[in-house]
């Protein structure tokens, strides 16, 4: 038994300083937000980490001191009770404790999802709109006020709330781009809204977590935020240098299975796409 | 979609499958064991033997679904491999998580249940023993419909979720869904009439003068269990039905095409899928409860409490349905709503938590293999709980979603709670189901080899989560920090692999070399399964026994034992075997087989098999006999009593 007791420690010690190693020299973006979103995200991350972390002690403790202290030996002296039925006391506190720390979680967390939901204070009346539609197995980004599109690359101002307009064609997806802020779903027939910032020039990697199909783990895309100056000579070389994105192709890219290079169009046509129209299409 | 898809991984697993069957068939043949297999287990309606059955499937799946894993993860071990094709991934993950949760996981209880609960409660039999008979064989037959997937014609591969549009036939062409569809029917129609059987059973069959609150946790776990199977398994039957329709009539319930609504599936699955997670939890609590109580020398600490947790547990499980889908704009006052009453679980499984605890404190701690299978469920089950707790802060679950963190989490409270709270019970129970105890030093090896590698798979998927990787990838690049963390989950998954060789050397050595249970209370039990033989004889008891408390068996003993008197003994009235229920089963299979491919044929000669045999078994009036009580004292008098 000390044997085994002596190899499962030094397994632990290994696992232990090979995690602390990886989470030293790498990028965690959930817990490194880059802009209002994810920050608010991440505050009551680690607001639920640290008051679950506190029961998990507490816990931890007792159970190492009972199987310690009331172990079946010959000479352990401490008390037994064979007939001991409960104790209200003790269990009220037990369920005071939890009531306590779940509204000490709830509070928060109601509050966080409906100012999620709302456009940030920061938000102009004219904000910058990007449509956003996942197709099997691309991501398409169509800015309606230049009239430009991306495919598999997204371009954002920094220091600005960006709403997106989440839509698919076919089987559902999500967009998450970790280090802006959490994920929602992108479903056919369905619109939904996600507002996120970043705040300070940089590339963010975004992917679909939601699984659509063999070509899924190849749905990332980079987030490039740029300057607001920049972000303006951006739009205006795309109108300048970049092609039109004919009706022929856009079907192609919307309908046809399959991945696709990142692409760069300086209008799109004006047909909606929704997913019913993609859907009955097919 | 060709019949038979071209993969050596799979021409290895063909070449498996029929090596294997081909042996069985050999080894019965020769021993001439095919009658001694038709009469004493085919047929049985024995509520013990049908547990037994149940539990070796369990772990036939727990081997397929854990080499599921073990590919997974091989895959997984580095960036950038191409050890399996998407395809083949997508696959096996599906298969991974369907398999462990519906083939393993639930199957594993039920066995331990239908050992246990009618002996817990002093009865004879089920109340349907029949129908039990019914219900396993059309478990056994779904799960086999399942796994002859990836032999015949390609296994689903749109996740155990099976979320519409990507399930329906535009997207998902071919047979794989459709066997994902109709073996979780099968085995669906099996569960719920095990539902049924239980909580009549329980409601009904318990002995004189054993109360509700005189009932052991076990026998309260199964109670409450069944009827979340009772409200909820209604609820997939349809989901799945409406889909076998889309998919098979080219209906729309689930395809915007006509109208209909993907998100209608999303609704249905989880109304049924996290009850669920409650009907593997529950059993596995209850099980924990009656060995932490046994091991400790101490009742159960806070009875009423654990009591009304179980069934306040049982009532949240149908009101949170909704934190599976936060990200899919349902709106800040539902989110909220499902977000808080997620939260609200935390309340009865802390009291249960610390009752556990406290039913330790001023105790005897005898650390047996079930008991550390209990410890080690403790702090486990904790972190799972607790990271539970986090993924239900609706916001920052939109950070977790469909990550590795969501990953980790379930398994911390799925391998953590239901595994190592079935693997008590296995180790716990053994000695009542084949009359030997596992070996103890081999089982502990089993815990601590079992824990630590468990550990070493699942904590970095914590961490690789938050580092943004995401559920069901079959690749993912390199360079985003997740290769070292992947590796060491690799590292770990086979270490688990390698720890369950070791229960099965355990389990082979144990028939030959087991210590003997001559007693039937090899533990110094304090529940009624105790106080008779192990194994225990047909009949279970021969005299029912007169129930005056908790823990009847331990104020039995403190009283002084006095074994039935001979004289007292009656004729027992039980039932006859019958061959119909294996019949019936069969026939489903047939007509479930001829669904996936679209055989009207197959499917009409299954469906007339079902209706032939349940016409047949009722003009069967040979169905009921007595034991004579001569026969009962010499099964008596063979144990030694
Ligand atoms: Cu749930």
């Amino acid at each position: 038994m000390a044997r085994n007791r002596k190899i499962l420690r030094r397994f632990s010690w290994v696992v232990m300083a090979s995690l602390l190693l990886t989470g030293c020299s790498t990028q965690i973006p959930v817990l490194q937000p880059q802009g209002p979103v994810a920050q608010q995200e991440f505050g009551l991350i680690e607001w639920s980490f640290f008051l679950m972390l506190f029961v998990a002690i507490v816990v931890f403790i007792l159970f190492g001191v009972f199987i310690y202290r009331y172990r079946n030996t010959p000479n352990n002296k401490a008390p037994y009770e064979p007939d001991m039925e409960g104790s209200r006391k003790l269990e009220f506190i037990w369920t005071l404790i939890p009531v306590i720390i779940v509204l000490l979680i709830a509070v928060p967390t109601v509050r966080t999802t409906y100012a999620l939901q709302a456009p940030p204070k920061t938000a102009k009346t004219d904000p910058l709109v990007i449509d956003v539609t996942s197709a099997a197995w691309k991501w398409i980004f169509q800015y309606p006020k230049s009239g430009l599109e991306t495919v598999n690359y997204l371009v954002i101002p920094a220091n600005e709330p960006v709403q997106f307009n989440l839509t698919s064609v076919g089987p559902m997806n999500t967009f998450w781009i970790p280090s802006l802020g959490g994920m929602e779903f992108n479903m056919p027939n369905v619109t939904l809204g996600l507002w996120l910032q970043a705040d300070h020039p940089g590339i963010y990697l975004g992917r679909s977590a939601n699984f659509s199909g063999v070509g899924f783990e190849h749905m990332s895309f980079t987030v490039k935020a740029l300057s607001i100056p920049q972000f303006n000579t951006w739009v205006s070389a795309v109108k300048k240098t970049a092609p039109a994105l004919s009706n022929a192709e856009n079907n192609q890219i919307l309908y046809t299975h399959g991945l696709s290079p990142k692409l760069t169009f300086s209008s799109y046509p004006s047909t909606k796409t929704t997913g019913t129209a993609g859907m009955s299409g097919m | 979609m060709s019949m038979f898809p071209h993969n050596y991984l799979i021409y290895g697993a063909d070449v498996s499958i029929v090596g294997a069957t081909a042996l069985i068939i050999f080894v019965l043949t020769y021993f001439k064991k095919w009658k001694w297999l038709w009469d004493n287990w085919i047929t049985t309606v024995d509520h013990k033997r049908i547990g037994i059955m149940y539990i070796l499937a369990a772990f036939a799946m727990f081997f397929r679904g854990g080499t599921d894993g073990l590919l997974m993860r091989t895959q997984l071990a580095l960036p950038n491999l191409h050890f399996l094709s998407a395809q083949h991934y997508d696959e096996i993950f599906t298969t991974h998580g369907t398999i462990m949760i519906l083939f393993m996981a639930m199957p594993m209880l039920i066995g331990l249940i239908n050992v246990a609960v009618p002996l817990q409660i002093g009865a004879r039999d089920v109340a349907f023993p029949y129908l039990n008979a019914i219900s396993f064989w059309t478990f056994f037959f779904g799960a086999m419909l399942f796994n002859i997937s990836f032999v015949f014609g390609g296994s689903p591969d749109a996740g155990w979720t099976s979320y519409a549009p990507l399930s329906e036939l535009q997207f998902d062409p071919g047979p794989g869904e459709n066997y994902y569809l109709l073996g979780l029917q099968l085995a669906g129609i099996g569960t719920i009439a095990t539902g049924v059987n239980f909580l009549v059973t329980i409601l009904k069959m318990r002995a004189p003068g054993m109360t509700l609150m005189k009932m052991p946790q076990f026998t309260w776990a199964t109670l409450i269990t069944s009827i979340i199977i009772i409200f909820a398994f209604p609820v997939l039957t349809v989901a799945l039905a409406l889909l076998t329709i889309d998919r098979l009539m080219g209906a729309h319930f689930f395809t915007i095409a006509a109208g209909g609504m993907p998100m209608m599936w999303v609704n249905l699955f989880w109304i049924w899928g996290h009850p669920e997670v409650y009907i593997v939890i529950l059993p596995a609590f209850g099980i924990l409860s009656d060995v932490i109580s046994t091991f400790s020398g101490k009742k159960i600490f806070g009875y009423s409490a654990m009591v009304v947790s179980l069934a306040t547990i049982a009532a949240l499980s149908f009101t949170v349905w909704v934190h599976h889908f936060f990200t899919m704009g349902a709106g800040a006052a539902v989110n909220s709503f499902f977000g808080v009453s997620t939260m609200l679980i935390a309340i009865p499984t802390g009291v249960k938590i610390f009752n556990w605890l406290f039913t330790m404190y001023r105790g005897r701690i005898r650390f047996t293999t079930p008991m550390l299978w209990a410890l080690a469920f403790i702090p486990t089950f904790v972190v799972g709980g607790m990271t539970g707790v986090m993924l239900a802060v609706a916001p920052a679950d939109y950070q977790y979603h469909n990550s590795y963190f969501l990953v980790s989490h379930f398994h911390y409270v799925l391998i953590g709670g239901t595994v190592f709270g079935a693997f008590a019970g296995i180790y716990y129970w053994w000695p009542k189901m084949f009359g030997h105890k596992l070996n103890e030093r081999l089982g502990r090896w089993h815990v601590g080899t079992f824990v630590l590698f468990f550990n070493m798979t699942f904590f970095p998927m914590y961490i690789v989560g938050l580092m943004g990787m995401t559920r069901r990838m079959y690749t993912y690049p390199a360079g985003l920090g997740w290769t070292a963390l992947n590796l060491i989950e690799t590292i770990g998954a086979f270490g688990q692999g390698a720890s369950m060789m070791i229960m099965a050397v355990n389990i082979v050595r144990s028939i030959k070399f087991g210590e003997r249970d001559v007693t039937g209370d090899i533990w110094d039990g304090r529940t009624l399964e105790w106080s008779t033989t192990s194994p225990a004889a047909e009949y279970n008891f021969s005299v029912l026994p007169h129930v005056t408390s908790v823990d009847e068996w331990w104020e039995e003993k403190k009283r002084g034992v006095v074994r039935p008197d001979h004289a007292t003994f009656k004729p027992i009235h039980m039932p006859n075997n019958s061959g119909w229920p294996f019949l019936i089963g069969l026939s489903f299979f047939v007509a479930g087989f001829g669904l996936v491919f679209n055989w009207w044929l197959s499917a009409i000669v299954g469906a007339l098999g079902i209706i032939t045999f349940l016409f047949l078994r009722s003009f069967d009036y040979n169905t009921d006999h007595y034991i004579p009580v001569d026969e009962v004292k010499r099964v008596e008098a063979a144990a030694g009593r």
